[in-house]
């Protein structure tokens, strides 16, 4: 125990935030062009039951990414001709694809619920795997975990250090002078959006390829609920959606182990089951109380239909 | 002119045919499920259950279900609607349907309804349930004989009597044949969340469990059992289906639940006019309960101990919760000599001496 304890803890806390990481990502890219696209979970059922059928198909869970990817492109471009090509309301629309995503997924998933699929190995990262307790924590992980980390560092580098990151957070905050300098407002929310959806339907394909190699109705089980509000709470920070999403896998574990421990404590299941939540919106709004920050963060034009002058 | 006469002619006979030989219409049958059907788990076995009715009653009857029906308003809405669309029995197969079901009953005297693990009745409202803590405790005995760290682990949905009773019958059935035998349980507070199961299971494998078990509805705990089964010797107890698929190597027994009979005996009652009310609480000995086949890895010895046990059991020679039961304070809860009672089983609130976690307060 001891050490081997702290590092199984570890552990399971970074796999269980891996799948809110990956898809807060891509969320907030979205919402940083100013698009509010509440379909994540309904992408991630899609994505979940892509990736599924096509790792089951092929046995070959790299090519189960990208099915799940390609699902989740797909969804968020139905999302994409609703909201920015017709218009609609993009919290309308997007409820809407989070529910036919959900039914969706259970529908064409029916064949798939009976199959169970071999569980993915573990990368360890030569050398790193080997330090104690970290090692085998942090280096010996599923290969997502290590995606979601340069994903992560990758699209802080692109929103606050290239040029093109800069235009999309322009888009985000000012639409029409985005557009009034000859900058394709839609075009590049069309990118976002599609950005956010292929990394939605990854989250869904860790779940259902790595996480728990199975797919079942409901195997999302609310997580694109939990990503969406990360963002918001993370107040649109890369690093703090990362906070977030481990403070809220951490929770979840450590209450498990108290539990697990056989140790008497009596304290309410719900309760232990309410604390990640509460745990994680208390800290980030604790770390992002500053009401000048979110105003500096928070897209301008977030969930705005942008209509081009003709 | 001469078509129209035979389209005439065709008419009328269609409707001779019709008045003079009505064909007995099939009895319309309803079955309203909590969850997905899927491929394991409870609802799985209702589906079941509901097959091979429909298959005893060939022709006789036609059946309908409804899953993923929500637990509360919703309910009495689809399940009135399912009386109104003509099915004259009706199942509800989830605890929390009892008072819809109750209040749809109420007001529709013709439709015999059935309700599962609840204990509201009627004239027109029947209940029936399983004694999943014979097959648990049997689970428990294997688990008490072949468990190296003497932890089980226990991945358990919500504290009800129903779950408290299945983790306190497995804890009873190790500790019968090792006095160092303790139970950890995880409460998830859902019945279904795959992720969240899958985390408790390898929670407890991490703190030392190698025994597994679970009364949630996913199948992620025997997988995550089969997962670990050669880097720490984990076995697994599957529970409403027998999960053997999902871990065919680690999954050494489990409950399985047989509901096709009393469905078939049920309805033949009903169609038959014979049914006076319902209030089954069936087990092993009604063929309700089920020992999901015992892998080889259970050492022949074993085996033959717990056979002979569910013998003991079908013959009601022996009780799970036989007294003394002694709860977790160390008292007294069923003295020396006698059975708990259906009534005391059914409003479990407290853990026997065996399981290590505190009972969780409400």
């Amino acid at each position: 125990m001891g050490l081997d304890f702290l590092s199984s803890i570890l552990f399971a806390t970074v796999v269980a935030g891996t799948p809110l990481i990956i898809v807060a990502v891509g969320e907030l890219v979205t919402e940083k062009a100013g698009v509010l696209n509440l379909g994540a979970e309904g992408i991630m059922c899609v994505g979940a039951v892509a990736a599924f059928a096509v790792a089951h198909h092929t046995h070959n869970p790299l090519l189960g990414i990208l099915a799940g990817m390609v699902a989740g492109m797909a969804m968020s471009l139905l999302f994409g001709i609703s909201a920015l090509t017709l218009m609609a309301n993009q919290v309308a629309s997007g409820l809407a694809l989070s529910i036919f995503g959900v039914g969706f997924s259970a529908f064409v998933g029916k064949p798939y619920e009976s199959v169970a699929l071999a569980s993915v190995p573990l990368v360890p990262i030569p050398l790193l795997h080997k330090i104690p307790v970290l090692g085998p924590a942090l280096f010996n992980q599923q290969g997502l975990v290590y995606f979601s980390w340069v994903l992560l560092g990758a699209v802080a580098w692109f929103l606050y250090r290239t040029k093109a990151g800069l235009i999309l957070r322009a888009v985000g905050e000012s639409p029409v002078s985005a557009h009034s300098i000859g900058y394709g407002v839609v075009r590049i929310r069309y990118q976002a959006v599609l950005f956010g959806g292929a990394m939605a339907g990854i989250g869904g394909a860790f779940m259902s390829v790595f996480y728990t190699p199975m797919w079942v109705e409901g195997m999302v089980a609310g997580r694109g609920w939990i990503a969406l509000s990360l963002v918001v709470f993370a107040t649109w920070r890369p690093l703090r959606v990362m906070i977030g999403a481990y403070l809220f896998g951490g929770c979840m574990i450590m209450q498990m182990f108290v539990q697990g421990s056989g140790a008497k404590v009596s304290i309410p299941a719900q309760f232990l089951s309410a604390l990640p939540y509460l745990a994680t919106i208390l800290v980030l709004v604790l770390i992002s109380r500053n009401r000048g920050t979110i105003r500096l963060n928070s897209p301008a034009s977030l969930g705005q239909t942008f209509l081009p002058d003709a | 002119m001469k078509t129209c006469n035979l389209a005439l002619a065709g008419a009328l006979l269609a409707t001779a045919a019709l008045n003079a030989a009505p064909p007995a219409a099939p009895v319309k049958i309803g079955f309203i499920y909590v969850s997905p059907v899927g491929d394991a788990g409870w609802t799985y076995q209702h589906d079941l259950g509901r097959k091979q009715m429909e298959a005893a009653f060939k022709g006789q009857v036609t059946t309908k279900f409804i899953e993923n029906v929500p637990e509360g308003a919703d309910a009495e809405r689809i399940i009135r609607q399912m009386a109104q669309d003509g099915n004259s029995i009706i199942f509800t197969t989830s605890f929390g349907y009892m008072n819809p079901t109750e209040k749809v009953a109420k007001t529709l005297p013709n439709v015999t309804f059935f309700h599962a693990t609840g204990y509201k009745s009627g004239a027109n409202m029947g209940i029936y349930n399983a004694r999943f803590y014979e097959g648990r405790y049997l689970n428990g005995v294997i688990a008490g004989k072949m468990s190296k760290t003497n932890v089980a682990g226990y991945v358990a949905a919500f504290p009800i009597p129903e779950v408290v009773m299945g983790i306190n019958a497995f804890a009873r059935g190790m500790r019968s044949v090792n006095p160092k035998a303790e139970v950890r349980v995880i409460w998830v507070n859902s019945w279904f969340d795959p992720g969240k199961e899958r985390e408790a299971a390898m929670t407890l494998i991490a703190q030392g469990a190698d025994m597994i078990t679970h009364h949630t509805d996913s199948t992620a705990v025997v997988q995550a059992a089969e997962e670990k089964h050669k880097e720490k010797g984990t076995w697994a107890f599957s529970y409403h289906s027998d999960m053997a698929k999902y871990g065919p190597t680690a999954q050494l027994s489990g409950t399985t639940h047989v509901w096709g009979d009393f469905y078939t005996k049920t309805v033949k009652e009903v169609l038959d006019k014979k049914w006076k009310g319902t209030n089954v609480w069936g087990g092993i000995k009604d063929g309700m309960i089920q020992l999901a086949p015992m892998s080889k890895s259970v050492p022949a010895d074993v085996q033959k101990q717990v056979k002979g046990l569910e013998a003991s059991i079908k013959a009601g020679k022996f009780h799970p919760f036989a007294g003394p039961v002694v709860d977790q304070d160390g008292k007294e809860r069923v003295a020396k000599g006698k059975d708990m009672s259906d009534s005391d089983m059914n409003a479990m609130n407290y853990y026997v001496q065996g399981v290590a976690s505190a009972f969780p307060k409400n």
